[in-house]
């Protein structure tokens, strides 16, 4: 045993495994660009209604069903809209008009959840769970119905063709390449996400928001209409879940399958927890775990050379999956740095009585 | 008489709207999908789905037996969910403890395929509701000791639990030459069949369980001292109970509950596992709890209900065309209409009944915020 602990040099070993990850980097990182997008739309869409105050659990489902209505949409509008290439992406008028109704979707399905968690003040816990019951089932109800005429959707978003000049720039130009050689709703997340950080924490909406769902009776107390802004919230969260969704069905792929969010709403939410409930953050988390899966990939097809490779090659590939999860667990139980919900997070708000 | 009727309505009254109504929506959705696809509008297919869905379920000897036989899983999952309800703790982790249940019971049960069965069968059945409990223990144990909010936790330790099966049944327990990755057949672990074609001992044991959690739950002390940290923890800790330790004990147990419904599954009905083993009992067996309102009776019959929906539902798909999904819509729409209570009893003027589910209703969420500390 000992003679066995001895022959493995562990700070060797740790520098060969950066070395490694920095060698892949410029590799996977278009990979894992487009493996966190939905992840990111989803924790994005979790910040929004947890800063308010709403625990949403529903996302799956509204990813679900928006990547289920963006695909339906264009199965018949094809036929009525045409399909013009437009000038960047791809587009064509049924897209974009596919795009719209996905994101109303999302808005739709999660007005849902703030009417049954806000109006009705029934347990958001429960109110997501049935969310993502209905979403599974009506999902898979209808493509088994349709699939049957084997429809043609209305195809997918391009990525965009940056000029050779920026992808050939020394150092930088892979990063480039990662953001910008990709589809309309990959540009749009990271956009979104400064976007939305700087609107939280900068502007007047952001304050209110985060009052009404760190103490929602001194926000009333002010003025601020709780309810109204806690609705507005949840279904702006239903927007960005809509988007996570229309990724899937309309720019990863052109098609739609049943359960094809296979748990991104969930690591949406565990992207939300470990990046603290702020857009950086949670968008920085959802990078780091599409990177699992990326790492896991390279480790298969290039495995480093030397004791390194045969460890991280005698991994199980699962180990890759479950390490977002157990990364969140850890994180949730502060073994390293504490990560702390809103304070009012998931309580329905009461109004007090008008005197 | 007449009072314990109007008692027993006010308790039936919103499980059975809900029933009625969600098959309303069943079969607007049903009339209107078929209308979108084949442009023809016939309101008979509604019944038609229906009947198949009923005939396929009770309607011969082998039906009712596949019925019960689907309906174990959910009532062992059910009473898993409504043991931390009734403790105040929303355990949505069953599946993740249905799947390590499982794995436990086929780690023990292929080892003991050629033993006596006398023995390979409870051994078996008690591994993997070992690993069930421990895959309760660890939300329980973090939010006992951090106050890790148990929903997050266990959402986590359903994927961890995936992905743990996929490694072992891919990795150690595979089949050495088999052409997808499989572990070997449990053999003298399975279940012995008491009833019909495959009716097990599960439709014994897991009444018996039922049974068992009415008299924890109102019979013992233990049980008293759940029900209130579940309804009130100040309340609980004021009276000298220790709610870290009721935590761990309650999704102890209810982890415990959640692996031999997944050991059932496995000992019962697939007798073996591929990496893409699951069903959807974990998640079923929210809507069993919160449609049985957490009493074990309640359990009892809501699992019924949802195993002859799962049993019918093939009948219904090859007979009538009805897509068997249909079923986690109706499903849904159940507990919609049941969370939407008190919009539902304006409506139909209904007295309020004395139950568990409208008490313990708001504790999951309202402890969800904030820096969590539990004395």
């Amino acid at each position: 045993m000992d003679h066995f602990l001895y022959g493995i040099p562990i700070v060797g070993l740790v520098f060969e495994l950066i070395g490694y990850l920095v060698h892949i980097t410029p590799i996977i990182a278009p990979i894992v660009m487009k493996a966190s997008v939905s992840i990111g739309f989803a924790a994005l869409c979790g910040v929004m209604c947890e800063r308010s105050g709403i625990v949403n659990i529903g996302i799956e489902g509204m990813m679900l069903v928006a990547a289920f209505v963006g695909w339906m949409a264009g199965v018949y509008l094809e036929p009525v809209l045409g399909s013009t290439v437009g000038p960047v992406f791809g587009v064509t008028p049924t897209l974009l008009v596919a795009l719209v109704l996905a994101v109303l979707a999302g808005v739709l399905v999660a007005l849902i959840h703030a009417w049954l968690s806000i109006s009705v003040k029934a347990d958001q816990i429960i109110s997501g769970t049935i969310i993502n019951i209905a979403a599974f089932g009506i999902t898979g109800y209808l493509i088994s119905l349709l699939s049957i005429n084997s429809p043609e959707g209305a195809g997918q978003f391009k990525a965009w063709n940056p000029p050779q000049a920026i992808s050939d720039l020394p150092v930088v130009g892979w990063l480039f390449d990662t953001v910008f050689a990709q589809g309309p709703i990959t540009i749009g997340l990271i956009v979104i996400v400064v976007v939305f950080q700087i609107a939280l924490f900068r502007t007047r909406w952001g304050l209110r928001s985060r009052a009404v769902g760190e103490h929602p009776r001194a926000a009333e107390t002010v003025g601020i209409n709780v309810i109204r802004l806690r609705y507005r919230n949840v279904m702006l969260g239903g927007a960005l879940a809509g988007l996570g969704g229309a990724f899937l069905s309309m720019e990863s792929t052109g098609t739609f399958q049943p359960g094809m969010t296979v748990g991104r709403g969930f690591i949406g939410l565990a992207a939300m927890i470990v990046g603290r409930w702020t857009p950086i953050g949670a968008f920085g988390a959802a990078l780091l775990f599409a990177s699992s899966v990326g790492i896991s990939q390279s480790i298969l097809i290039a495995p480093p050379p030397g004791q390194l490779g045969d460890i991280l090659i005698s991994l199980p590939p699962q180990f890759f999956d479950a390490l977002p999860y157990l990364v969140t667990i850890i994180i949730l139980a502060g073994v390293i740095g504490r990560s702390i919900p809103p304070a009012a997070d998931g309580q329905p708000y009461e109004r007090e009585a008008a005197t | 008489m007449s009072a314990r009727l109007s008692r027993a309505w006010a308790i039936l009254a919103l499980p059975l709207i809900s029933i009625g109504l969600s098959v309303i929506v069943g079969s607007l959705v049903i009339v209107f999908s078929q209308w979108l696809v084949t442009g023809e509008l016939q309101a008979g297919l509604a019944l038609d789905a229906y009947g198949a869905l009923v005939s396929g379920s009770v309607g011969s000897e082998r039906a009712i037996v596949n019925t019960l036989i689907n309906t174990m899983p959910l009532l062992l999952g059910g009473l898993a969910v409504g043991l931390g309800f009734k403790g105040g703790l929303f355990n949505i982790g069953v599946q993740g403890q249905f799947l390590m249940g499982a794995l436990g019971s086929v780690i023990v049960g292929v080892q003991l395929r050629e033993s006596p069965a006398l023995i390979a069968i409870p051994i078996s059945l008690v591994a993997g509701m070992i690993f069930g409990a421990a895959w309760g223990f660890i939300p329980g144990f973090l939010k006992a000791v951090s106050g890790a909010h148990e929903v997050v936790t266990t959402i986590m330790l359903n994927f961890v639990a995936i992905a743990i099966l996929a490694a072992a049944v891919s990795g150690p327990l595979n089949v050495i030459g088999s052409q997808s990755p499989q572990t070997l057949p449990v053999g003298n672990a399975s279940l012995p069949v008491i009833l019909g074609r495959n009716g097990t001992i599960a439709i014994i044991y897991a009444p018996i369980m039922a049974i068992l959690y009415g008299w924890l739950l109102f019979r013992t002390t233990r049980g008293f001292e759940i029900r209130v940290a579940g309804a009130s923890p100040d309340a609980a800790r004021y009276a000298g109970m220790s709610p870290r330790h009721l935590i761990i004990w309650t999704m102890s147990v209810s982890g415990m509950l959640g692996g031999m419904a997944g050991a059932t599954d496995l000992l019962g009905a697939t007798h073996q596992m591929t990496t893409t083993y699951g069903t959807t009992v974990g998640f079923d067996a929210i809507a069993v709890a919160l449609l049985g309102r957490t009493n074990p009776l309640g359990i009892v019959l809501s699992a019924l209900l949802f195993g002859a929906m799962r049993t019918g539902a093939s009948a219904m798909q090859i007979q009538a065309g009805v897509p068997a999904d249909l079923v986690g819509v109706l499903q849904a729409t159940i507990l919609f209409f049941l969370i939407i209570g008190p919009v539902i009893k304006r409506i139909f003027r209904l007295k309020d009944a004395k139950t568990g589910l409208e008490d313990s209703a708001t504790t999951f969420t309202a402890t969800y915020g904030g820096e969590a500390t539990i004395r």
